[in-house]
């Protein structure tokens, strides 16, 4: 991106906590990240690791009780969506932040047609009449690779394929002319082909609408091919940010190294052995005081079992949130070993 | 080479499509339509492709977990094909089965322990007490912590749940174990422990696996040998190696460039070769090559004559015109293709495999 785009979102300090008979569950933990107009961002990480919770942290998705959003403030054309009535926060839904969800299998209404799903936001958000809706869905879906648009339209959900329906909701979050979309894993259960033609398909949008994309993923492959910008989330905290060939080429968190290694390579010598990584991502039942990966780290020291580490600057737009890139602690620290897939 | 432990020929796979008022028969879904195909003892084949190919129906048809509507699988040397189910019942030790989704194929009201013991339940008459020793022994085999044995499957992580399905599988000491899809369910991050697994496993017990995907990266790293399918026929079949270095089919290039590649720099640098359109229904496949429609490079032949497997280099095989000699030399045909080269390339491929 070049420099003095201005940031279409700003996420400050998010906080995301579940309060349940069970106890509280720490999901989000001050977050912070800030995403560009026309800048594909990418949020990897394992499932546990608070990017779904994030999501929905953003668009005021969660049920409360349990979930309790604070912190923030999170900034989306000058207004703070934490502090927003629920009314203007779900005019933004679905108009100037467009949302596709995981789940496409079940995301889309089965007795209705793909038509009136996508008809109806156009009418809620833009005043639209029905002809003109009608007239601008099949628009939407011709942009969005749907062949034959206009009889597609009176299609219900079952009679059209899963890539289809992934292309419908794509549809229906673009249907608002959106400044931020936010996809999460939106691409994960489909083919290859169909993925990469998606990946496409959000490049072309972004290039052409100016869209800004906030993507969630569990696979570094999909942010390598799309991203601009990566933050790696793990116990609900950005471990990482940089942005994507200073991640790839040079990962600083340990976690960061694990994650990448973990995926096999397509034009490389083949390893012989996937490295991998022990563990899960940590249930946290308090605001994480220590670091949230010492147990699986392969570099822990004393200093992690004791603080939790802040974001420590390491290249140009690059931090990592870990004792290793502390420049006050290198003479404490241990030897370092390469670990490299 | 040495005896197969499993051999495929000419495997066909149709289901029948009722219809109208009277559920007459109006059609048929030919899944799998002609695949040949070996797995050695101890080796992986992988066996990639879209949604919608026929890699499971081949998997559970080789198991005969579905009745052929023609040709033959021969597991270690026994015809299999048209056995009935109660003479298989022997057979079955020795050729298990990994399913995909590791919460709908564990009985949620079994626990660990039972889940992993029905097998020997079932197939041996060991005392209660060598039963017991067998499952500890195989939760060790899989890296499951002997404590969760008396748990039930939804308590567990999806990963520990896999690892049980596979430890149902070894139970009783399979040649063959075909896996369908066994680390698509799981984290990028779980796929690659899993992973490992299985490749100890083979390591330890000399298994062959059937490896079934839609992953290409995942094929290419733990399958020695790829067979790419394409509704219901293998378009090729070689080698790990020669198909990242040389890919000979359209669609196998097509498969390869859209494969995830966790680096930047050469997912910018590719070029994405773009299929068009959706795969055809295997309801009505269309004429001549059943690729023709989507592929890049069809030349007019391929719209009128469905192309035979040819083994156009020891171990490589391919079923597509543009490496037919007898195709490319005609006046129609484009010619600027010749890819034709490797040593001991061969014109006339075995009878088995000769196009149906």
């Amino acid at each position: 991106m070049p420099e003095g785009t201005p940031n279409v979102l700003e996420v400050r300090n998010l906080r995301t906590v579940f309060r349940t008979r069970a106890g509280s569950f720490h999901a989000v933990n001050d977050v912070s990240f800030t995403l560009k107009a026309g800048e594909i961002l990418g949020v990897v990480g394992e499932s546990g690791s608070g990017k779904s919770v994030l999501a929905m942290s953003l668009l005021g998705l969660l049920p409360s009780p349990p979930a309790e959003v604070s912190g923030g403030p999170v900034l989306f054309e000058g207004q703070d969506l934490l502090r927003l009535d629920p009314e203007a926060l779900r005019s933004m839904r679905g108009g100037r932040i467009g949302f596709v969800v995981q789940d496409r299998m079940t995301a889309l209404n089965p007795v209705l047609t793909l038509g009136f799903q996508i008809v109806e936001p156009l009418r809620l958000h833009l005043g639209l009449t029905r002809r003109q809706a009608r007239a601008r869905a099949a628009e939407l879906m011709a942009q969005v690779g749907i062949p034959d648009a206009h009889r597609r339209l009176d299609d219900y959900p079952h009679q059209v394929s899963g890539d289809l329906r992934q292309r419908v909701l794509f549809a229906i979050a673009l249907a608002c002319d959106p400044t931020v979309l936010i996809a999460d894993e939106p691409t994960a259960a489909l083919d290859v082909t169909i993925q990469a033609e998606i990946h496409d398909l959000m490049q072309e949008l972004r290039q052409t609408l100016g869209i800004a994309v906030l993507w969630i993923t569990q696979d570094p492959g999909v942010v390598a091919g799309l991203a601009d910008r990566v933050i790696v989330m793990h116990g609900g905290q950005v471990v990482e940010h940089a942005p994507v060939d200073a991640l790839f080429a040079d990962p600083r968190h340990p976690y960061t190294q694990a994650l990448l290694a973990s995926v096999p390579k397509a034009r490389v010598e083949r390893v012989r052995r996937l490295a991998v990584m022990e563990g899960q991502p940590p249930v946290l039942r308090t605001p994480p005081d220590v670091c949230t990966f010492r147990d699986r780290c392969p570099h822990a020291y004393d200093v992690c079992h004791r603080l939790n580490p802040q974001r420590y600057p390491v290249g140009e737009g690059h931090d990592a949130a870990c004792f290793l890139s502390d420049p006050g602690l290198a003479p404490q620290r241990p030897q370092l070993e390469v670990v490299d897939g | 080479m040495a005896e197969p432990l499993v051999s495929v020929r000419g495997l066909k796979v149709h289901f029948p499509i009722h219809g109208g008022l009277l559920r007459r028969r109006v059609g048929v879904v030919k899944a799998v339509d002609g695949v040949s195909f070996d797995v050695q003892p101890g080796e992986t084949l992988g066996l990639v492709g879209e949604s919608g190919c026929g890699k499971s129906t081949t998997a559970h048809a080789v198991l005969r977990l579905l009745d052929l509507t023609e040709g033959s699988i021969r597991i270690e040397g026994t015809e299999i094909g048209r056995m009935p189910q109660a003479a298989l019942r022997p057979l079955r030790p020795r050729m298990q089965m990994v399913f995909g989704d590791p919460r709908a194929s564990l009985d949620p009201r079994m626990t660990v322990e039972a889940i992993i013991r029905e097998p020997l339940d079932e197939q041996t008459r060991l005392a209660a007490r060598e039963k017991r020793e067998r499952v500890a022994e195989l939760m060790d085999a899989v890296g499951l912590p002997r404590g969760i044995g008396p748990r039930l499957p939804q308590a567990l992580s999806d990963e520990q749940r896999q690892r049980i399905g596979i430890a149902r599988a070894l139970a009783l000491g399979p040649g063959l174990v075909v896996c369908d899809e066994p680390v698509a369910a799981l984290d990028r991050s779980v796929q690659a422990r899993v992973a490992n697994l299985l490749e100890d496993l083979q390591a330890k017990r000399g298994l062959a696996y059937l490896f079934i995907s839609r992953d290409l990266s995942m094929v290419r790293h733990i399958a020695s040998r790829v067979a790419v399918m394409h509704l219901g026929r293998i378009v090729e079949l070689q080698g790990r190696e020669r198909l990242d270095a040389d890919p000979l089919h359209p669609y196998t290039r097509a498969l390869l460039s859209a494969a995830s590649e966790p680096d930047p720099v050469a997912a910018r640098a590719r070029q994405r070769i773009a299929l068009r359109g959706d795969a055809p229904s295997p309801a009505d496949p269309p004429r001549g090559c059943n690729f023709c429609t989507r592929c890049p490079e069809a030349m007019p032949v391929c719209r009128e004559i469905d192309p035979a497997t040819r083994e156009v280099a020891p171990g490589r095989w391919v079923a597509c015109h543009l490496h037919d000699p007898a195709i490319l030399v005609r006046p129609d045909a484009r010619p600027t293709v010749v890819i034709l080269k490797g040593p001991g390339f061969n014109p006339a491929p075995p009878s088995h495999l000769q196009g149906a």
